[in-house]
C-alpha cells in the first residue's frame, strides 16, 4: 500500500516537505490508477474519489485564489435495491455529495459511474437523459415545490417532457402514481399550499418517482417532519422501494433514520468519507474514533443502561480552512503526530468495511 | 426504533395529518388576489376610471357619430370686432367706433351646447368626439409601449438574472448605458428626422414610442433579474433542474410565472406613466400632429392663444382631466394589485 512504505521511512519528524510531496505523488498515482479500473457491473453508482469546491475568492479576471473544499475524495459503491445512508454533522459536504452525485454541481474532480456510464464529464443535454434515473428528494418541502402550479400540474410535468406514457394516459398514471404516495385523487387540482408537511414531502416522493428512477437521492427528507409523519415517510420510502426496486443515497444527521432504512452506512466529517460500510459494520464494529464518538452520542432510551460518551473536545473547523493531515486530528482523543501531516489513506479494512485512520495501519 | 416497525403495519391507514375535506377547496393563488383586489375601494375606483376612459374612447366613436374626428363644423360663424380709435381736433376728443362683421366658414370656438357637447376649438372641430378620439390614441400607444417594454425586459431580464457571469454583466452594463441617455433631447432628434421624411403624422407616435420602449426596458429588466436571482436559488429550481428541463422551460415555465405579481404591479404603473409621457410628446408637438386629436395636442392648443386659456376652458380643461383619470386610475389599479398580491399582507 503505497502510504505504508512511506509511513515506513517516517522519521519523527514528520513536518518534511519532500516527504509530504512524495505522498501525495503516490497517492494521485493511486487515484489515476483507481479512475481507470473497469465499473462494477453489479453497482448502479459508483463514485470515485470525488472532490467538490467552490470558489470563495476570485480575483477580476476570475482566477480563483481561494477555494472551499466541501466534498474531499469521497468514493462509495451502491447497488441497485440498496440504501446508502450518509451520515455526519452539519456542513460536513453530505448534501453536496448528494448533488455532485446527480451533477446539479459539477465535480472538480473524481468519477460518478452511474448505471454503466461515466457521467462526470457529461453536458447538460447529454445529462437530460440520465436525469429520469437519478432523482432527489428535497428537505424543505415548503421550498421545493413550485408554488404556482397545481398537484397535477407538478406531477405530469416530468411526465410530458420525458414521455414516460402516451399523452392521453398522463392524467391516469399521475392518479395512480399519487394513490401510490398516499396522496388522495381529489389533491390533483389542489396547490401545494394548501398541504401540510408530510403531505407535500408525498408530492415531493410522488414528483421524484414520476419519471422512474432507478437512483433516488433523499437529501435529509424527514428532518422538516415532526416525528409521527418522519416514521409514515420513511415507511413509505421503504414500500417504495420494495415495489420499484429503487436504490437510495439517505443523507440525514438521525442515526436512528439511517440505522432503521439503511444497508450500508458512509460517515462524513468536514468533506471526508471516514468510514463506510454496511449497517452491521458500522453499529457493531466502528473502526474510526469520529463514528465511535458519534454512536456514543445517541440518547438511549433504556434508562438502565450505561452509555459510556466519548466526548470530543472544540467545534468542527471550517471547511474553508481545513486542518492539515488527518481532518479529524484537532479533536480527535487519539490523534497522534502523524495525524497532524498525512492525510490517512482511505482503505478496506475488512470486506466492504472502508475507513480513514493512521491508528488502524498499526495493528 | 420499534414505533417505526409498528406503523410499519399499517402506514395508509393512519393518515394522522388530518387532511382537508374533499368538499373543502382552498382557492387558488389567483383567486385569492382577485378578492383581495376587490376588498379595497380604492382599487376598484381605479378600475372604474380606466374601464369607462376605454369605454368612451373606444366605444364613444362608434355610438356618437355626430361629428368625425377630423370634421370641421361649418355651419358658419359670424365674427364681430370692433376698432376704436381715437384722435383730437381743435382740442375735442372724437372717438370713431367701427364695427366689423366677418361671416366665416367654420363655426369655431363655440360654446358647450346640444350640437357640440363641450364646443369647438379655435378650428371648428368638435372637442367631445376628438376627446374620444385622442383617448383611443392614448391608451393604444401606451399599451403597445408597456407591452414592448415587458416582453423586453422580460426576455432580457429573465436571460440575465438564469445565466448570471457574463451574459448578465453585458446586459446590465447595456442597461445602465441606455439609463444615462437623456430621453427627451433625443427624442427632439428624432421627431425632427420624423419631420423631415415623409411619415403620415398618423403613425408618427408609434415610432416615438417604439423608442421609448427602446430606452425604458431597463427598469423591467432590472426588476425581472432580481427575482429570478432570488428564485432561481430555491429548492423547486434545483429540482427542475433535476427533471432534467431545457432552460427555456425552467426560465419561461417555472421562474417567469413566479415574477408575474411584480411584473402585473409594474405594468400598470408604468401605463400611467406612458399616457403622461404619450401627453407630453404630443403637448410639445412631437407626437400626434394635427389634425389628429390626442389628449396632448388638445392641450397644446393654449401654447399658442392666450385667450383660450382664460375664456374658453372648455377647449382644453377635459383633455387635461381625461389625463389625470387615466394616470390615476392606472395607479390606483397598481397599488391595489401590489396590495393584493403581497402574500404577507393576508387579511
Amino acid at each position: 500500500m503505497a502510504d505504508e512504505k512511506v509511513l515506513e521511512n517516517v522519521t519523527p519528524v514528520y513536518d518534511d516537505e519532500a516527504l509530504a510531496a512524495e505522498y501525495l505523488e503516490k497517492r494521485q498515482q493511486k487515484i489515476e490508477e483507481d479512475f481507470k479500473k473497469p465499473f462494477d457491473p453489479d453497482c448502479i453508482l459508483e463514485v470515485r474519489h470525488l472532490r467538490k469546491c467552490f470558489p470563495l475568492k476570485k480575483t477580476i479576471t476570475g482566477k480563483v485564489t481561494k477555494e472551499l473544499v466541501a466534498v474531499d475524495d469521497v468514493s462509495f459503491k451502491l447497488k441497485a435495491g440498496e440504501t446508502l445512508g450518509i451520515v455526519g454533522e452539519s456542513g460536513c459536504g453530505k448534501t453536496t455529495t448528494g448533488r455532485a452525485v446527480l451533477k446539479l454541481h459539477q465535480p472538480t474532480a473524481g468519477q460518478i459511474i452511474f448505471n454503466g456510464q461515466d457521467i462526470t464529464n457529461f453536458d447538460s443535454k447529454q445529462m437530460r437523459s440520465s436525469r429520469k434515473e437519478m432523482q432527489i428528494i428535497f428537505q424543505d418541502p415548503y421550498s421545493s415545490l413550485p408554488p404556482r402550479s397545481t398537484v397535477g400540474g407538478i406531477l405530469s410535468e416530468p411526465v410530458e417532457v420525458h414521455n414516460i406514457v402516451p399523452k392521453d394516459q398522463v392524467k391516469d398514471y399521475v392518479l395512480d402514481l399519487m394513490d401510490k404516495c398516499g396522496l388522495r385523487d381529489y389533491y390533483y387540482e389542489r396547490y401545494p399550499h394548501e398541504f401540510s408537511g408530510g403531505q407535500r414531502q408525498r408530492i415531493c416522493i410522488a414528483r421524484a418517482l414520476s419519471v422512474n428512477p432507478k437512483l433516488v437521492i433523499c437529501d435529509e427528507p424527514v428532518s422538516a417532519l415532526d416525528v409521527s409523519i418522519q416514521a409514515q415517510i420513511i415507511n413509505l420510502l421503504k414500500k417504495l422501494q420494495r415495489e420499484m426496486n429503487l436504490a437510495y443515497v439517505f443523507i440525514s444527521h438521525d442515526l436512528s433514520v439511517v440505522k432503521f432504512i439503511s444497508d450500508k452506512i458512509g460517515v462524513m466529517y468536514l468533506g471526508s468519507m471516514m468510514e463506510f460500510g454496511s449497517k452491521e459494520d458500522i453499529f457493531k464494529n466502528p473502526l474510526h474514533p469520529y463514528t465511535k464518538a458519534l454512536f456514543s452520542a445517541v440518547p438511549n432510551p433504556d434508562p438502565t443502561q450505561k452509555t459510556e460518551r466519548i466526548k470530543l473536545e472544540g467545534d468542527i473547523p471550517s471547511p474553508a480552512n481545513p486542518p492539515k493531515g488527518c481532518r479529524f486530528h484537532t479533536r480527535c482523543p487519539y490523534a497522534k503526530e502523524v495525524c497532524k501531516h498525512i492525510t490517512p489513506e482511505y482503505r478496506e479494512y475488512e470486506p466492504g468495511h472502508f475507513a480513514a485512520c493512521h491508528l488502524l495501519n498499526e495493528e | 426504533m420499534e414505533e417505526l416497525k409498528n406503523q410499519q403495519a399499517a402506514p395508509e391507514a393512519a393518515d394522522s395529518e388530518a387532511p382537508l375535506d374533499k368538499n373543502v377547496r382552498l382557492m387558488s393563488p389567483t383567486r385569492m388576489v382577485v378578492r383581495r383586489f376587490f376588498r379595497s375601494k380604492l382599487s376598484i375606483l381605479g378600475l372604474v376610471m380606466v374601464i369607462s376612459l376605454f369605454l368612451f374612447s373606444f366605444l364613444g366613436p362608434v355610438i356618437y357619430t355626430q361629428w368625425g374626428e377630423i370634421q370641421l363644423d361649418e355651419s358658419g360663424k359670424t365674427e364681430y370686432s370692433i376698432a376704436e380709435t381715437t384722435y383730437t381736433v381743435n382740442g375735442v376728443e372724437y372717438t370713431l367706433r367701427q364695427t366689423t362683421e366677418k361671416y366665416l366658414k367654420d363655426n369655431f370656438l363655440a360654446p358647450p351646447s346640444a350640437e357640440h357637447i363641450l364646443g369647438t376649438d379655435n378650428e371648428g372641430y368638435d372637442i367631445f368626439v376628438r376627446l374620444m378620439y385622442g383617448g383611443r390614441i392614448s391608451l393604444t400607444v401606451s399599451f403597445i409601449a408597456v407591452f414592448l417594454i415587458t416582453i423586453l425586459g422580460v426576455v432580457l431580464g429573465g436571460v440575465a438574472g438564469y445565466f448570471g457571469g457574463a451574459v448578465d454583466n453585458v446586459i446590465m452594463r447595456l442597461s445602465d448605458v441606455l439609463m444615462c441617455l437623456p430621453g427627451v433631447p433625443i427624442l427632439l432628434i428624432i421627431s425632427t428626422i420624423l419631420d423631415a421624411s415623409d411619415i403620415d403624422a398618423k403613425y408618427r407616435i408609434y415610432l416615438l414610442m417604439v423608442y421609448l420602449t427602446f430606452i425604458s426596458w431597463t427598469g423591467t429588466a432590472r426588476l425581472v433579474r432580481g427575482q429570478i436571482l432570488s428564485l432561481r436559488e430555491q429548492e423547486y429550481m434545483v429540482a427542475a433542474e433535476a427533471m432534467g428541463y431545457s432552460t427555456f422551460r425552467k426560465i419561461f415555465k417555472h421562474l417567469v410565472p413566479n415574477v408575474m405579481p411584480q411584473l402585473i404591479v409594474q405594468m400598470s404603473l408604468s401605463l400611467g406613466s406612458m399616457i403622461l409621457y404619450e401627453a407630453t410628446l404630443s403637448y410639445l408637438n412631437l407626437g400626434v400632429k394635427a389634425p389628429y386629436a390626442a389628449w396632448g395636442t388638445m392641450i397644446n392648443i393654449i401654447s399658442t392663444n392666450q385667450d383660450i386659456l382664460q375664456n374658453h376652458l372648455n377647449v382644453w380643461v377635459p383633455a387635461g382631466i381625461c389625463i389625470v383619470i387615466a394616470v390615476l386610475g392606472f395607479n390606483f389599479v397598481g397599488d391595489g394589485l401590489r396590495d393584493a398580491l403581497d402574500p404577507k399582507a393576508r387579511r
